[in-house]
């Protein structure tokens, strides 16, 4: 059968030493290697669940009056966008269980992503040749966070709309183009009439199509420059060693998709998320206290809360408070995870080939600044349950903001601090082990300046 | 000798564990067909859904991985890496093709320069439908429903006689007519009058200790509806901004910068309050043209 269908190929497109050559392509192994296919493996689950949940649900701001099975919210005017949700959690076989399974997929689908991004910050697998494939990355997250944010606001329950007002507040502020490209975008002054079939059309066809493009892409620069593997015994810059893609490589990755499959399924059934039945329609006007947006918007919604109350006029414009934590911020966010690569080859005048991987220990400075990065995120994300804190901690709010405040300051200064401390430790202590073993010539971290190995290694070269 | 047979024994039990898993997931597959056709009356339906997916998927997971990582070989292997790629050769070739190629177009540099031109004109000009997608923000955002005479109406709609609300009272209005209406939207609250002193300049804008505010926080636009009798503040649930009510809601905790915007009231003839005008700047966040819609209000 196989061998049919290869002639009846092999004759007309040919490519059967393509294909041999990939059957036998070797993938290192590594458990740290796992993130990035698991956000792989979320995508596809959200792709097959979103297209289930995409068939009932209805993206109009038209009024209508719920009648379904959900009795407490029998005779309660909402749009038809919640309507057909609730319609969906109640009424349509399955269907509560695809949003519930489809919600945790969105929320491990970021996650992965992140740790996956992570995991190459650390070992310094974004350095050369792999510049571009940390850019597609970093391109990857940004969309997922608008996929994810779109998708949470098409429910319009009291949350989701609270989170869509805010939205509508920063975009105003963005300078130069931020009133008109709001006003257009949401068709009118808030909440538009146009806004949910907009979010729509953008959350299941021109996001998803972009972000299965970048994947294809991604995917394809891992396998053309083959991947990164850790320093070990026989592993030298010039050689990839490990498994075969087919068949062991591939059923190891077959039996890792059954098992994200499994977690979120499980998640899907098990765990009650986003009960939007209880959040009720959203109203302008109702007030809904505790809020918090899905995590990967934690950090936002942290800094909108603690940073300053400042607003600048002049010139007949206005640089409007939102505009500081939740556009320069995310922008600057951005620009630097873009640009690291290219600074650091700047900064460490390295500009060799590595397909070897660092321990995050041998590169103190870069262990340390990138930790350093996270622990702001996280003081950013604390920050944006600062009510529930307070009431918790039965702390006033007014000292629960000033410390944050403080926190993201100091915290990621002594992160730093003790990051670099820490591995210059780690790294001493195992100088001599590693110096005696057999893996000494590849544990070697480059010397800098990399003398790189290979042509078109010097600056001059370089494109 | 001793390894080998231990290796085999490994395999026999991996072999043994693989094929467990894999009749494991022929039943959760089975017990996930059957749940979704008779479950769906039981109080369990979507926990039984996920349960047996969970089960089906999880079986075939570990039951592939224990095939992969036990019974199929692992090498290690080795494989060349293409990399430093490129090879400086070829890409001359191809610089030089390229080259070539410019210098075939160089020969008709009008015809260039005119397509390139045309194509420029028609792209510019295919962006212009992209002003179908909303109407301009002006002057809606400048300005509301609010008018001069227009009476106050509840969520209901209907409207506020001058002796609805207690001292202490709080109550969400909207301009007749525009219920609901996202920017329009209005806190009305009777303050003590002992301790109410209005503005300099708002002295006529309240009515028998009623004042009104824009219920629009104006950091982010969220309902300022939570009312603290004992501080006379109104809180905004979104990012804990507070003003104070008797200082024209001036901001005094919080990410927001500007005072609430003031509604003037005053009585009609048949005793139910009624605005004097629109608020005299804009409602809610700060926005890039925030300036020059707050002069065309005023002006
Ligand atoms: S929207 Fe009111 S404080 Fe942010």
């Amino acid at each position: 059968m196989i061998e049919r269908l290869a002639r009846w190929v092999d004759r007309r497109v040919g490519g059967s030493e393509f294909a041999e050559k990939k059957l036998t392509k070797i993938f290192p192994e590594s458990w740290t290697f796992l993130f990035g296919e698991v956000a792989l493996y979320c995508f596809v689950i959200l792709v097959m669940t979103g297209t289930f949940l995409a068939v009932f649900y209805e993206s109009s701001l038209v009024d209508t009056t719920y009648e379904g099975s959900y009795a407490p919210l029998r005779g309660v005017e909402m749009t038809a966008a919640y309507h057909s949700v609730i319609q969906l959690s109640f009424d349509v076989r399955a269907g509560l269980f695809f949003r519930q399974m489809h919600h945790w997929a969105a929320l491990v689908f970021v996650a992965a992503i992140v740790v996956h991004l992570s995991r190459v910050f650390f070992t310094g697998a974004f350095r050369r040749p792999r510049e571009l494939n940390w850019a597609i990355g970093v391109t990857l997250l940004l969309i997922s966070l608008i996929e994810g944010f779109a998708g949470y606001s098409l429910l319009d329950d009291l949350l989701s709309g609270t989170g869509l007002r805010i939205a509508h507040a920063v975009m105003e502020s963005i300078p130069l183009i931020g009133t008109w490209t709001t006003s257009l975008i949401f068709g009118g002054p808030f909440p538009g009439e146009y806004i949910m079939s907009r979010l729509f059309t953008g959350h299941v066809f021109l996001l998803p199509a972009l972000l299965a493009g970048l994947i294809g892409v991604h995917l394809a620069l891992v396998f053309r420059q083959t991947h990164t593997q850790f320093p070990g015994p026989g592993r030298t810059q010039r050689n990839v060693v490990g498994a075969r893609l087919w068949p062991t490589y591939t059923a190891m990755s077959f039996g890792m998709f059954a098992l994200t499959t499994a977690v979120l399924a499980a998640l899907g059934g098990l765990v009650q998320i986003n009960p939007v039945w209880y959040y009720g329609p959203y109203e302008p006007f109702i007030v809904s206290t505790g809020a918090q947006p899905d995590w990967y918007m934690g950090w936002l919604e942290g800094a909108l809360r603690i940073f300053p109350a400042w607003e600048f006029t002049g010139w007949g414009f206005m640089l409007a408070n939102p505009f500081f934590p939740a556009v320069l911020l995310p922008t600057l966010t951005f620009v630097v995870l873009y640009f690291y690569p290219a600074l650091e080859r700047t900064l460490t005048r390295d500009w060799g080939y590595h397909h070897i991987l660092d321990r995050p220990r041998d590169r103190p400075i870069r262990t340390a600044f990138g930790a350093a990065g996270l622990s702001f995120y996280v003081v950013l994300h604390i920050a944006g349950a600062q009510d529930i804190i307070a009431t918790q901690l039965n702390v006033s709010i007014v000292s629960t903001m000033y410390t944050l405040r403080a926190a993201a300051l100091v915290v990621p200064i002594l992160v730093a601090l003790i990051t670099y401390r820490w591995c210059r430790d780690l790294a001493g202590s195992s100088q001599r082990p590693a110096r005696a073993g057999a893996e000494a010539e590849a544990a070697q971290p480059a010397p800098r300046p990399a003398p790189a190995y290979g042509h078109g290694a010097s600056p001059a070269e370089e494109e | 000798m001793s390894a080998e047979s231990k290796d085999g024994r490994d395999q026999r039990v991996a072999t043994v564990a693989a094929t467990i898993a894999f009749v494991v997931g022929i039943g959760g597959g089975i017990a996930f067909a059957i749940v979704y056709s008779v479950g769906a009356e039981t109080g369990w339906y979507t926990q039984a859904l996920g349960g047996s997916l969970a089960v089906a998927t999880a079986a075939i997971g570990i039951g592939s991985v224990i095939w992969a990582h036990k019974l199929m070989p692992h090498g290690p292997e080795e494989e060349e890496r293409p990399f430093p790629g490129g090879n400086p050769d070829e890409r001359a070739k191809m610089l030089a093709t390229y080259d070539d190629s410019l210098e075939e177009i160089g020969r008709r540099r009008l015809l260039g320069r005119l397509l390139f031109a045309a194509v420029g004109v028609t792209g510019l000009a295919s962006l212009f439908p992209i002003r179908s997608l909303g109407p301009s923000p002006f002057p809606e955002r400048a300005r509301t429903a609010w008018n001069r005479g227009v009476r106050l109406v509840t969520e209901e709609g209907h409207p506020v006689p001058v002796d609805e609300l207690d001292v202490n009272g709080i109550l969400t209005v909207f301009p007749e007519g525009h219920i609901h209406d996202a920017d329009a939207q209005t806190v009305l609250l009777r303050v003590p009058s002992d301790i109410f002193e209005p503005l300099d300049g708002r002295e006529d804008w309240s009515v028998d200790g009623y004042v009104a505010y824009s219920k629009v926080c104006t950091h982010n636009g969220c309902p300022v509806g939570l009312y603290q009798v004992e501080t006379q503040q109104l809180f905004c649930p979104c990012h804990q901004s507070a003003f104070d009510v008797l200082q024209g809601a001036k901001p005094t905790f919080g990410p927001a910068t500007r005072p609430l915007p003031q509604l003037p009231l005053a009585v009609d003839g048949q005793g139910y309050l009624i605005a004097r005008g629109d608020y005299d700047v804009p409602v809610g966040p700060g926005f890039w043209t925030w300036p020059s819609a707050a002069r065309q209000e005023t002006g």
